[in-house]
């Protein structure tokens, strides 16, 4: 068993608890595991990349380029920037919705959203594009987006654990007063794994 | 059973800490230490131990150095620029040495991903003459803050514990064991083994470059060190290079003979002769400087032993590494394809351009409304910004470009009072944070005082260290354990420091801001402004600001001013995410008046 994820951001979507939730759950199930997150300067406004190795037998914290089984992204262009770390075959469960860096109005840069999601579309391997932020609104709490797309990596063949597993970690590390919030938005993504 | 838990590399710290009977623990907060001692200030009160966020490193260590000089166990942690601060202290410790273990966690910063320099705390313990572990996993950095007690104790001395980004920003499922309290009397005993006058330190110096052998031969038994010999070429691997070192080589398919080093200070010489008596060629994988491969030289050199040593050639200096990095270079060095490599020209990855995405100001940042004001008053006058270390050094960045320099902690003042005196007649404004002006801005302002500098000091005042975490500091009603009943008020030090012009505004009223900005500009000798208004993430969001489409007529200065990363543009009309913390600094600059307030979310 060796599984490989990798998660994209920006600072403030709540990289950290996702790769924090999916270690504990494959944790419970006896497995080794280690993430690398980003804390520090990047986290205001930058782009954030976790990397969740779970295994049987594991050395780094750091996935190499090409190795990563799943690509788990919370933005869209920064699913693009995650696209190195991902294997050829691997798969991409990815927000489509977008944060404009503030380096696009002031005509710095711009944000390209058909180049960026004609990259997204490869030869081999699945890719799952969804809102998640507006699933997240839905679900009663902007902040869900992270579980919402969990909820979605649940539906998922090919992991050490099963949905209820992973729901039941997430419960366990949020504040009780927005437990039913955090559930509802990833039965949310459930189902949005079910129709894509 | 066997307990586990996910534990941070930093966190995994603090329980090695805890297990092994600290009794003291102090530290400043710096990424990527900081989560050693929040983790430490959490458990302090049932753990019985004592715990301070100190107001700086150098601090921090005399403090920590105190406490051990009685015998308790004192752990202090900073980042790798901290250890500059606290170089004094720590230079003289140790030819003094301790009674009680002294741990000294320095983490280090290869990238840099937030950090001014990429030095090498190995090299600045080669320096000090103190020993160093460092840690691959954070299992490994749990067991070894018990090891480095026990050899701090075994030889009197400091001892430092170097975990790198990769080490305490990594979790790990990590074994924790039994926490003991720890039996023993706290007391300083009178000696004149503690006063450091030069007679003694020539004695003491003799003392510590024989503890060099002794500790080598210590670590010839380390469990942090492993040998392992086979093929004619090996790998030395130190710190968290080991794990690239043994998955490269997984992908690779290669087995050679490896030596793994957990204390490349002093480097422990029995399994390095080993390796080098074995191996026709080594390479050297380590981060940043050449520490372990400079002492390989030297003992190759001194035993004439002809082995071929090779690594800062191959391996880089500068930035971090990382399984590819490494992978490739032992392709070279072994010779071998590496199929990775040949799998990419046939599937390469096309990333597509991107938008940049740097961090930025918080959108609601207070220190977004104080740079603002400066530069709408001090652009006129042709004005100098200094900068300081911290969430505002931000300030730098597009639209803003508001910091001039940055160098280290404190220097903003320090150097704008330096320009002051070869530029006269033109304007120089200081900006420090709160937390970085109890660490070492006081020190500047006295000196701008005493040298009558003609210079402004802006304290940009947000209540907390936010940028490593929102630790509390000496201004605030916090300490690390509880109740802060003495805030110290940095308008009334200015005073009393004897700075005539001492002002107080709220960055959110621009218009008051840009008026205390104004006085300040005109002021002569030293000024301090302080702009005082909580960082956005310690307090509730303010109701959210809108636009107004039927007065907006998209002119962009609100974009093009403020650079907040909750506006943008959508369809070609300005559009205010839910993002907003409501500062209401954008309805400020509206010339249309179009912005507006008070949507409760």
């Amino acid at each position: 068993m060796k599984l490989d994820i990798v998660i994209t951001g920006v600072g403030g979507q709540g990289a950290v608890l996702a790769s924090r939730v999916i270690a504990q759950t494959a944790m419970a199930k006896g497995y080794q595991v280690r993430t690398s997150e980003t804390i520090g300067m990047a986290q205001r406004e930058g782009p954030v990349i976790s990397h969740v190795r779970i295994g049987d037998d594991l050395t780094g914290a750091l996935i190499p380029d090409r190795g990563a089984d799943i690509l788990l992204s919370f933005e869209l262009a920064e699913t693009a920037r995650g696209l190195s770390k991902l294997k050829p075959e691997g798969t991409i469960i990815a927000n489509t919705a977008q944060i404009f860096p503030v380096s696009v109005p002031l005509g710095i840069s711009s944000y390209q959203t058909e180049t960026i999601l004609a990259a997204l579309q490869r030869p081999q391997g699945k890719t799952i594009l969804l809102d998640a932020s507006r699933a997240a609104l839905e679900a009663g709490n902007a902040k869900t987006v992270n579980v919402v797309l969990l909820g979605v990596l649940a539906g998922m063949s090919g992991l050490p654990f099963t949905a209820e597993d992973l729901l039941a970690s997430i419960l366990k590390q949020v504040p009780e007063k927005v437990r039913e919030v955090n559930r509802k938005a990833f039965e949310i993504g459930q189902r949005l794994a079910e129709v894509s | 059973m066997e307990q586990k838990m996910l534990l941070m590399g930093n966190e995994a710290i603090a329980r090695g800490a805890v297990e092994a009977g600290i009794k003291f623990a102090a530290a400043y907060p710096g990424t990527p230490s900081s989560e050693v001692f929040s983790t430490l200030a959490h458990f302090a009160p049932e753990c019985d131990f004592y715990a301070e966020w100190s107001v700086n490193e150098k601090v921090a260590l005399e403090v920590a150095s105190g406490a051990a000089y009685a015998g308790a166990r004192a752990i202090v942690s900073m980042k790798q620029v901290g250890l500059n601060v606290a170089s004094d202290p720590l230079m003289s410790l140790a030819y003094i040495g301790v009674k009680g273990g002294l741990v000294i966690v320095v983490a280090d910063d290869p990238g840099p991903h937030s950090s001014q320099t990429e030095q090498d705390t190995r090299k600045f313990a080669t320096f000090a003459k103190l020993p160093v572990f460092d840690p691959a996993t954070p299992q490994e950095a749990k067991d070894m803050v018990k090891a480095a007690f026990e050899l701090s104790e075994q030889f009197s001395l400091p001892v430092f514990l170097r975990p790198t980004t990769r080490t305490c920003h990594a979790c790990q499922d990590v074994t924790l064991d039994e926490i003991k309290p720890m039996q023993r009397e706290y007391r300083f005993d009178k000696d004149p083994k503690w006063v450091i006058f030069p007679s003694l330190s020539y004695k003491k110096h003799i003392w510590l470059n024989e503890q060099q052998l002794n500790i080598a031969a210590a670590f010839n038994r380390s469990p942090f060190n492993k040998l392992s010999l086979k093929g004619k070429v090996g790998i030395v691997a130190c710190g968290v290079a080991y794990n690239y070192v043994v998955e490269a080589c997984e992908t690779l398919g290669l087995d050679p003979s490896m030596l793994k080093i957990g204390t490349p200070y002093p480097l422990p010489p029995e399994p390095a002769v080993a390796l080098l008596e074995h191996c026709e060629r080594i390479l050297v994988v380590e981060e940043q400087e050449p520490v372990v491969e400079d002492q390989m030289i030297k003992l190759a050199w001194q035993r004439k032993l002809p082995t071929d040593i090779q690594g800062k050639g191959l391996i880089p200096r500068e930035g971090e590494l990382n399984v590819d990095k490494v992978k490739a270079v032992l392709a070279k060095f072994f010779a071998v394809p590496d199929s990775t490599v040949l799998d990419s020209t046939v599937s390469s990855v096309a990333i597509p351009p991107l938008p940049l995405r740097t961090p930025v100001l918080c959108a609601g940042c207070p220190h977004r409304a104080s740079f603002l004001a400066f530069k709408e008053v001090g652009r006129k006058q042709d004005a100098v910004f200094t900068g300081d270390i911290g969430c505002y050094t931000l300030g730098n960045m597009p639209p803003l470009d508001m910091l001039d320099t940055c160098l280290c902690m404190g220097a903003g003042i320090t150097q704008a009072a330096g320009m002051s005196k070869v530029e006269p007649g033109r304007k120089h404004v200081a900006f420090i944070g709160d937390s970085t002006f109890f660490h070492s801005g006081i020190s500047g302002m006295i000196n701008a005082v005493y040298n009558n500098a003609d210079i402004v000091i802006v304290v940009l005042d947000n209540r907390t260290t936010a940028m490593t975490g929102h630790q509390p500091h000496p201004g605030i009603d916090r300490t690390a354990t509880g109740v802060n009943p003495k805030v110290l008020d940095i308008a009334a030090i200015a005073r009393a420091s004897g700075v005539e012009l001492v002002l107080e505004v709220d960055p959110y009223d621009l218009a008051a801001t840009k008026a205390a900005a104004q006085q300040a500009l005109e002021f002569t000798g030293p000024a301090v402004v302080v702009a005082r208004r909580e960082c956005i993430a310690i307090v509730k969001p303010q109701p959210q600001y809108n636009v107004d489409r039927e007065l907006c007529i998209d002119c962009e200065i609100c974009l093009k001013k403020l650079g907040c990363p909750a506006m943008f543009k959508q369809d070609d009309k300005v559009i205010i995410a839910n993002s907003c913390n409501g500062c209401s600094l954008c309805a400020q600059v509206c010339p249309q008046h179009a912005i507006r307030g008070g949507e409760v979310r």
